[in-house]
This record gives structure tokens, C-alpha cells and sequence, in this order.
């Protein structure tokens, strides 16, 4: 698998922590990370050990305590809330763990949703969205409510929306958590194939150990900390 | 985005038509019952509405509304018409006289006696004969309502024969001859209306020292009704209002003195929490549901303001179609049971306007609940599963 040597995410020394006094919790504790661009890195690690917190803190969604995070050479912390918002909104997909699609929306709509928030007018919302699903396989599927899909044609849904307004980083979020095996097989694949296409680079957190094999490097994350990253061959 | 924000309103049936029912309950009741307390407060002064060619109404100064009668001496008619400023004045009489039915049993009718010569206060429209058939022997002219039932003869079969022209009353004894039928608003208490002459209706009333119940004036052209009035009272130390300022006095003697506004004003604040407890609630509920929706759109780089502008044209939306709702039901209440019944029904604009501004207020306090919420959000809660 070719790695690009281009960096498209930078992190060095990131802390975060929340609550204060007893309550306080440090999430991360000096994080330094690179993704680079074109790889799918996979973080991997218990539960609590800060992978939600680092991609929250990737995708811009919280803001770091300390350290540096460079998001295609820009630092999203020292952005104003509104620029950031867009920025995210231009540069960044995401693929949730329960994929949070709209229920009321067609398949179409809600791949559409991206490029609404970006202002496209509906009609080419649409249009590129029904593009976007014939690229994830269910082309067909366009009109159906997410009621009526299944839970892998859901992810794939969730997929496409990740990817319709070519963004240039996509965070998943477990998402392989809510499938079977098989069809969890099947969403990874079509991942790298589709999202990976276009040179960008993705960062998917993960338990499950059955899709290591899909990803360029893997950063194991324990107590807030990036303690070794590795390839997937030598976790065999 | 406003798209997404309709589909999802719309999308969530349940949800989208409780609210909707909740502003369409709370739009109803607050017009229904805005609109009955003013048909009911209209009906108050209905009579000096209808009287309309008067611009001064002159009375004994312990007058405290306009069906209450402290008769004047007929000399202070003469007093108001020496005053400068006068055009014509002319005496009225107003008082309850019964009226022997068919059946033996009475029924109270408010009696106005016109000016003979004259006329003036009699009825604007007539349905049957005319206004100047009052000069007749035994003359009176009825109003429509109490022609068709509380004045209608019983038939054979029990049906009501309503009482056309050439019927005959008995009022208070004395033989009356119906001539006309006229259309008046309907009085407050709903008795049937019965014009006659002055001379003739003081021949109907007992025998009292006193039976000049109002003087009716007109000003003359470049003096205004307000200093006409002014100058009644001090010349002739009665009471002088113009037309406007006695309906007032009217209204707001029943305003003060019956317990018609706090009931009216309970029922409407009941229709406003019931929509705000309904609509509010309900609007917020879908709220929480679709925070998470939320979340994943702010994630997705959607603004606050983005948020906000959803949360907003979905309380408008829902606002809009529950205020047309709720007073076209209200309309259609008003405009159905208003013409078989006795219902006192008015829907002026500013009912419309102040049942908009309390539809308003509740979508506002639902949004606001809602948007604090989502103002608030963590997008970061979309990576909790």
C-alpha cells in the first residue's frame, strides 16, 4: 500500500483535559502523531485511553489545552469558532459509530447534508449526493429512508456523506462497531477503496481488531498517550 | 439548510401534529374566547351604536352605563337645546316594559321611544314596513331576534310563528300594533327591542314624574362632539358624553363591576398555558430527539447561527400554520353557532394580532428552550455512540 510522505495531520505535545479539582481528568497527555497524506492510520486502544478525545481534537470539534495541531498546516485552536466551523465543514468527513443519519431524510437528502451546509443549492445537493451513492454501491437506494436500509446500506449512506463534498481528511468513528463481521469487511473495503481514491487521508478509531489489516499504520493509545505505532503485518 | 429543518419537522408526524394540535387548541381558545368577550362587551353599548345620528348623548350625571335609567325632567331637553352649539336635540326614552305573550307568560322587552316629530335613534335598517309607520296608532316596530323568538306566537303544532307586521302585543296593558320589523344589535341581557314614538312609549311606561331617559344631540357644523359635550355640562349640569366616550363609560362599567373579564381572561390564560404546556413541550421534546441530528450537523460544520435559523423557521413554521388553524376554526365557530344562536361573537383584527403575538410568545418560549439547548451542544457527542 503506497504511503504518501506529505503530512496531513500534525499533533505535538497535545494535552487536554476536563473538569477540574477531583474531578479532573486528563485525556491526553502530550500527544505528538503524524498522518500523512493518502494513509488510513487506525487508532486502537482501551476504552478511555483518549482515542474520541484526540479525533474530536483532529476534526476540531474541542479544542487541545496545549501542544500544537496542524490540520493541513493549519491550526484549528488558533482559529476564530466561525472559521473553524467552515473549515471543518470544506476539509473534513465524518463517519459516526451510530451513524447518526436523519431519519426523516431520504438516503440522497442525507448525503446531501455536507454540501447544504457548504450552500449548494438543493437540486445539485442532490445530484452529486445520488453520484456519491452510486460510488458506495446503492445508487438505487437514493429515495429509501434510512428506516429502510440496512445497517451496512446505513453505513454506506453515512460513507458517502463522509466523502460527497471531497473533503480532504475523513474521521470514523468506530465504524464497523454497529455491523457483523462480514458486512464490516465490505464497509472497509469499499473505505479505502473510494474514500482513499483521491489521495486523502483517514483516521478511523477502532476496537475492532478484525480491520487492522485495512489500515497503512496503526497508533496504539493508552492513558492518553500514543505508546508505539506499528503496520498491520506485525500485529499478525 | 431550511430544507433539512421542514423535512425534519414534517418528517416526525407525531411529533410535527402535536405541535401543531397544541398551537391550534391554544390559537382556538385564546380567539374563541377573545371573540365572545368582545361580541359580549359590543352588545353592552350595541344601542348607541345603532344609534347613530347623535353626536352628544346628554343624562342625568349618576348615569353609570347605558341601561342604566335615572330619567330626567323633560324641561331639560329645552336646556339643551338653548345651549350655542346645538344643531337639534331630541328627547329618547329607554326602559323595560313587559309584554303579555300569547301564552300568558311576559316577556321583558327594552322599549326606546323615539322623537316624534323626528325619529332620530330609530333603526338603520328595516326588514319590514318602514321607520315612518311609527306615527301610525298603537305603532311599534320589533327587532328581528326577539320577532323570530322570544316574541314569537307558539302554532298548534308548538312550531314558532314569528311576529310580522299586523301582529299585536300587549305592552305593559296598552294594545301595541307591530308595523315594521327592523335589524339591531342584539342587546347584552337579549330581550327583544321595541321602538315606538316617545309620547307613546311614556304612555306604555307607568306612571312616573320623570321619564326623559337620554337627550340626543347633534352639533352644529365647526364645533366638535368633545366641546359640545363640555359645554352641555356646564351649562345644564347633566352628564354629556359624545357617542365614543358613553360606549366607553359603558364598557367599562361591566369591565369593572361583573366578573365577565376575569372569567373571560381566565379562559384565555388557560388557552395560552394549554398551548404553551402542548406546542412548548412537545417542540422541545423533538428538540432533545434531534440533538444528536444537531450535533452530527455542527460536526459537520454547520454554524450556530445555521442551528439556529432551523430552530427558528421550524417554530415559525409550525407557529404559522397553528395561529391559521386555530382562528380559522375559531372563524368558522364564531361565523356557524354566531348565526343560529345566541353567541356573541366579534372577531376584530386586533383579536387576530394579539392571538398572533400570544402564538408568538409560546413558539418563542418553545424555540428558546430548544435553542439553548442546541446553542449549548457539544458536537463532540456524536463520537459517544
Amino acid at each position: 500500500m503506497p504511503i504518501a510522505t506529505e503530512s496531513a495531520v500534525v499533533l505535538q505535545g497535545v494535552t487536554k483535559t476536563y473538569g477540574s479539582g477531583d474531578a479532573k481528568v486528563t485525556a491526553l497527555r502530550g500527544v505528538d502523531l503524524e498522518v500523512r497524506a493518502g494513509e488510513l492510520l487506525m487508532l486502537v486502544g482501551p476504552s478511555g485511553c483518549g482515542k474520541t478525545t484526540l479525533i474530536s481534537v483532529v476534526a476540531g470539534i474541542l479544542d487541545q489545552d496545549d501542544g500544537e495541531c496542524l490540520v493541513f498546516g493549519e491550526d484549528l485552536n488558533g482559529m476564530r469558532d466561525r472559521d473553524r466551523v467552515r473549515y471543518r465543514g470544506r476539509n473534513i468527513g465524518f463517519v459516526f459509530q451510530s451513524f447518526n443519519l436523519i431519519p426523516t431524510l431520504t438516503a440522497a437528502e442525507n448525503v446531501a447534508v455536507p454540501l447544504l451546509i457548504l450552500g449548494s443549492p438543493r437540486r445539485e445537493a442532490i445530484r452529486t449526493a445520488s453520484e456519491a451513492l452510486d460510488r458506495v454501491g446503492i445508487g438505487d437506494r437514493g429515495h429509501s429512508l434510512p428506516s429502510e436500509l440496512s445497517g451496512g446500506q446505513q453505513q454506506r449512506v453515512a460513507i458517502a456523506r463522509s466523502l460527497v463534498h471531497r473533503p480532504r481528511l475523513i474521521v470514523c468513528d468506530e465504524p464497523t462497531s454497529a455491523l457483523d463481521h462480514q458486512t464490516g469487511h465490505k464497509v472497509l473495503e469499499l473505505l479505502r477503496e473510494v474514500a482513499l481514491a483521491d489521495g486523502r487521508s483517514m483516521i478511523i478509531v477502532t476496537h475492532d481488531a478484525r480491520i487492522f489489516s485495512f489500515a497503512d499504520r496503526i497508533a496504539k493509545m493508552d492513558d492518553g498517550r500514543i505508546v508505539e505505532i506499528v503496520s498491520p503485518s506485525s500485529l499478525k | 439548510m431550511i430544507y433539512v429543518a421542514l423535512k425534519m419537522l414534517m418528517g416526525d408526524r407525531g411529533k410535527y401534529f402535536g405541535i401543531l394540535f397544541g398551537l391550534t387548541i391554544a390559537s382556538f381558545l385564546i380567539t374563541q374566547q377573545m371573540s365572545i368577550f368582545v361580541g359580549l362587551m359590543t352588545r353592552t353599548y350595541g344601542f348607541i351604536t345603532d344609534s347613530g345620528l347623535a353626536d352628544v348623548w346628554a343624562m342625568d350625571p349618576k348615569v353609570q352605563f347605558i341601561d342604566d335609567i335615572k330619567p330626567l325632567q323633560d324641561t331639560q331637553l329645552l336646556r339643551v337645546r338653548g345651549v350655542e352649539g346645538v344643531d337639534w336635540a331630541v328627547p329618547l326614552y329607554k326602559g323595560i316594559l313587559k309584554a303579555r305573550l300569547d301564552n300568558g307568560n311576559f316577556q321583558a322587552c327594552n322599549v326606546v321611544g323615539l322623537d316624534d316629530s323626528t325619529l332620530i335613534g330609530g333603526p338603520a335598517t328595516m326588514l319590514e314596513g318602514r321607520l315612518e309607520d311609527l306615527r301610525r296608532a298603537d305603532a311599534i316596530i320589533l327587532d328581528e331576534n326577539g320577532a323570530n323568538g322570544k316574541l314569537a306566537r307558539r302554532g298548534p303544532d308548538g312550531k314558532p310563528i314569528p311576529a310580522r307586521v299586523g301582529s299585536t302585543l300587549e305592552l305593559n296593558d296598552h294594545r301595541a300594533v307591530v308595523v315594521g320589523i327592523c335589524k339591531v344589535s342584539r342587546t347584552f341581557q337579549s330581550q327583544p327591542v321595541v321602538y315606538t314614538t316617545y309620547s307613546r312609549a311614556t304612555s306604555f311606561a307607568p306612571m312616573e314624574r320623570k321619564l326623559l331617559s337620554f337627550i340626543q344631540v347633534k352639533a352644529k357644523p365647526g364645533i366638535t362632539p368633545r366641546q359640545l359635550a363640555d359645554r352641555i355640562a356646564r351649562t345644564t349640569s347633566l352628564a354629556a358624553y359624545t357617542k365614543a366616550e358613553f360606549e366607553d363609560i359603558t364598557i367599562n362599567y361591566f369591565m369593572k363591576y361583573t366578573g365577565i373579564p376575569v372569567n373571560f381572561g381566565i379562559a384565555v390564560l388557560l388557552g395560552f398555558l394549554v398551548g404553551t404546556a402542548i406546542a412548548g413541550m412537545t417542540f422541545y421534546n423533538f428538540t432533545l430527539e434531534n440533538l444528536r441530528y444537531f450535533a452530527a450537523l455542527k460536526a459537520m460544520g454547520a454554524t450556530n447561527t445555521t442551528l439556529l435559523s432551523m430552530v427558528v423557521v421550524q417554530a415559525l413554521l409550525v407557529g404559522g400554520i397553528g395561529f391559521g388553524l386555530g382562528t380559522g376554526l375559531a372563524a368558522g365557530f364564531g361565523s356557524y353557532f354566531g348565526t343560529r344562536t345566541e353567541l356573541a361573537f366579534r372577531l376584530p383584527w386586533q383579536i387576530l394580532t394579539g392571538t398572533a403575538c400570544a402564538i408568538a410568545v409560546i413558539c418563542t418560549f418553545a424555540s428558546l428552550l430548544s435553542l439553548w439547548k442546541v446553542v449549548r451542544l457539544e458536537p463532540a457527542v456524536v463520537f459517544k455512540g
